[in-house]
């Protein structure tokens, strides 16, 4: 789960991080006043929407009075931001994060990852900030510094001073950013983060070390234990297509194809797409239905992928281990009936119950579209999309 | 033995009386597995399923001798349920449970260190099908009705999936010798290499099916040890190919974040390393009969 800006600055400075002051704004009035409280003449206004690469998109103003800023907060507010990073949908913004302007003598790049090889938080480190940490490792490979946490015991500080000398900081500097790193540290263990990343942590003119931008992601499989991170959670950034799903707690992926997945088991429903995108089509989403689905729960699923507009045609591949193939089809005939299902639809089902719920398809009188493969479900599927479209061109 | 797990292997539950933990050891009970007990704190003493409950698993070890244990303990308490079994000398620990914290994860490594290699206990999952040798014994929840009993290993992230393999190579007559499923985690107890490495050793088996997916190193390691130290031929098919970058497909561990770990780069790698590419979902059966041919013509 992703965070804003401003609420990683908040949940860092509290740790002790220095950051910028700076306020939140929902109009172009909140913004000026925000200008006020802050004093100074010159200031950052910043779109706070899920994504990296704001200031090239156009999300990023640097202001020096009431006007400008209020032009800005004006032209920025309700628009879509299209990044690098959020593709051609963008992401609404909705909140605005003044800052005051500081004073930049040298950009650093400083992130905290989980780092899959090694098993362990992962630290890396550059003097090179202020560019993507990807330009960076190809521009600038030999600047990285990377250290790995030692689970057991946590970070120890002299890995932080390690990384503090390794940036080529002054030594009135070396102090403060071994606290800064250290501290960092702690809010990513402390809240169970994924990727911390702040870039730039740049050094001031007058000699601070200050948390530039701040992004940081959390393992969902902790929040039960964060709920004050939970707490954070911004439905307006995400796709309301998974915000649907996941409210219904199904494990849903949109995407911008035509044929609609319902499956279960992450593995098979990649295979799945896999499959459509080689039989000629395009998968509309990725959606597992997980173990045990109930035949409320599978027509959930089917309301999840027909809010999704682009559908033209449905395919289910089931491959039941502890799921039952006579509870899925009860589930398929539900959803024709009272979600209503106008396009066509393909139905594979295999293993535990399956002839129980090939039976009751065949009992239901409904125009479902059985196939025994994953290849033939996945060819029917396509062919029956464009059977589709053809009756809808002509 | 196949690798890993055979009909004599003695297995505990550890959440042995919830209502999962009770379902899926009746179904292990069925297939014939040698359940002897299980876990749960508080219940010890009763009995359940015929079989007594521990209220710690190192009381189940002494009573029981089980060697193994499968948990099917909730996400937040489950890492403590791996730690104690590691601790209670139990040689196997095959963890289903979805969920669990990655710092979790990070510590029960961590913690398993502290015991010497020979002595350390091996971890399969978490977040995994588990562990099915036909035939003979069921440590997971897999339908053990589309396993055929044979010499081709299964090793792979995804449960459903690994299914589907297994039920293509018996539509052909190809049986499995043992499948494994190491789970769809970021953090593992088991990788591809160290089960690929079980079945290069083994004697009853004669070739090994990889089901790999986005994310992470494991498959990319795993092909370079088997270019490096394995005879047997690997089949491997990569999923995941229509997945965009950033996003998590279902599994927490699915996630191209970064390079290398797309489905297209890991099947580029894989074909350097000499392994066969089984190229769509649908034809794990064909490309492993034809491996077989192949082997058999060559021998």
């Amino acid at each position: 789960m992703d965070i804003h800006e401003y609420q990683a600055k908040e949940l860092l400075a509290r740790h002790g991080v220095h950051v910028p002051r700076g306020g939140l704004a929902y109009s172009p009035e909140q913004a000026t006043y925000r200008a006020r409280e802050i004093g100074g003449g010159k200031w950052v206004l910043k779109a706070q929407v899920h994504s990296g690469a704001r200031g090239k998109a156009g999300g990023i103003k640097l202001c020096t009075n009431d006007e400008e800023i209020s032009s800005a907060a004006e032209a920025m507010l309700g628009r879509k931001l299209v990044t690098q990073q959020t593709g051609p949908r963008g992401k609404l913004i909705s909140r605005l994060y003044l800052e005051e302007a500081v004073d930049i003598a040298q950009e650093l790049y400083l992130g905290f990852v989980l780092d899959r090889k090694e098993e362990r938080v992962m630290i890396v480190a550059s003097a090179a900030g202020g560019m993507e940490i990807e330009d960076i490792s190809e521009k600038k490979p030999d600047s990285i510094i990377r250290a790995t946490v030692d689970p057991g015991v946590g970070m120890q500080r002299f890995q932080a001073r390690e990384i503090a000398f390794g940036l080529g900081l002054e030594d009135s500097l070396i102090g403060k950013a071994t606290e800064t790193i250290f501290s960092c540290y702690q809010v990513f263990r402390d809240y169970d983060a994924s990727m911390l990343e702040i870039n730039p942590l740049v050094v001031t003119r007058d000699g601070n070390l200050v948390a530039l931008d701040a992004k940081m992601s959390f393992d969902e499989n902790a929040l039960f234990r964060r709920p004050e991170i939970s707490e954070l959670r911004d439905k307006s950034q995400e796709d309301p297509r998974e915000t649907f799903a996941s409210d219904r707690g199904l494990s849903y992926v949109g995407l911008d194809g035509n044929i609609g997945c319902i499956i279960n088991g992450a593995g098979l429903a990649m295979a799945t797409m896999d499959m459509i995108k080689i039989a000629g089509g395009e998968p509309a989403n990725f959606l597992d239905i997980g173990g045990g689905a109930s035949p409320e729960r599978v027509a959930k699923s089917f309301r999840a992928v027909l809010g999704d507009k682009n559908v033209e045609t449905i395919l289910v591949n089931i491959f039941a281990g502890i799921n039952r193939c006579d509870w899925v089809a009860e589930g398929v005939v539900k959803a024709i009936r009272e979600v209503g299902v106008t396009v066509p639809l393909v139905v594979r089902l295999s293993g535990t119950k399956a002839e129980e719920g090939r039976r009751i398809l065949a009992d239901s009188g409904e125009a479902v579209i059985v196939a025994d493969t994953l290849a033939e479900a996945a060819e029917k599927a396509v062919a029956a999309w464009r059977a589709a479209n053809k009756k809808k061109a002509a | 033995m196949a690798i890993l797990l055979n009909r004599s292997t003695r297995v505990i539950v550890q959440g042995f009386t919830g209502k999962i933990g009770s379902f899926h050891a009746e179904d292990m009970k069925r297939y014939g597995t040698k359940l002897v007990g299980g876990v749960t704190p508080g219940k010890g003493g009763q009995a359940h399923l015929g079989l007594p409950v521990f209220n710690t698993v190192k009381g189940a070890v002494r009573e029981t001798r089980a060697e193994a244990s499968i948990v099917f303990v909730p996400p937040p308490f489950a890492a403590d349920s791996i730690m104690e079994a590691a601790d209670a000398g139990i040689k196997l620990c095959v963890c289903i449970t979805d969920g669990i914290p990655s710092q979790d994860m990070m510590q029960v490594k961590r913690y398993m260190r502290r015991y010497r290699f020979e002595d350390r206990m091996r971890l399969v999952g978490p977040n995994c099908a588990g562990i099915i040798t036909p035939g003979q014994a069921l440590m997971g929840i897999m339908p053990g009705s589309i396993y055929l009993p044979g010499r081709i290993g299964i090793v792979g992230r995804s449960g459903t999936l690994g299914y589907e393999a297994a039920s293509q190579m018996k539509a052909l007559g190809i049986g499995v010798s043992t499948s494994v499923g190491i789970g769809g985690d970021p953090i593992n107890g088991s990788s591809f290499k160290d089960i690929l490495r079980l079945f290069e050793q083994d004697d009853e088996t004669d070739a090994v099916v990889m089901i790999g997916e986005i994310g992470g190193p494991q498959e990319a390691e795993a092909a370079i040890w088997a270019r490096d130290n394995m005879r047997k031929p690997l089949i491997a098919y990569i999923a995941g190919l229509s997945a965009p970058k950033g996003r998590r497909m279902g599994h927490a561990g699915a996630i191209i974040s970064a390079f290398g770990e797309s489905a297209q780069e890991k099947v580029e790698i894989l074909k350097e390393a000499g392994v066969v590419i089984v190229p769509t979902p649908s034809s794990f059966g064909e490309v492993v009969a034809d491996t077989l041919a192949r082997i058999k013509k060559a021998a």
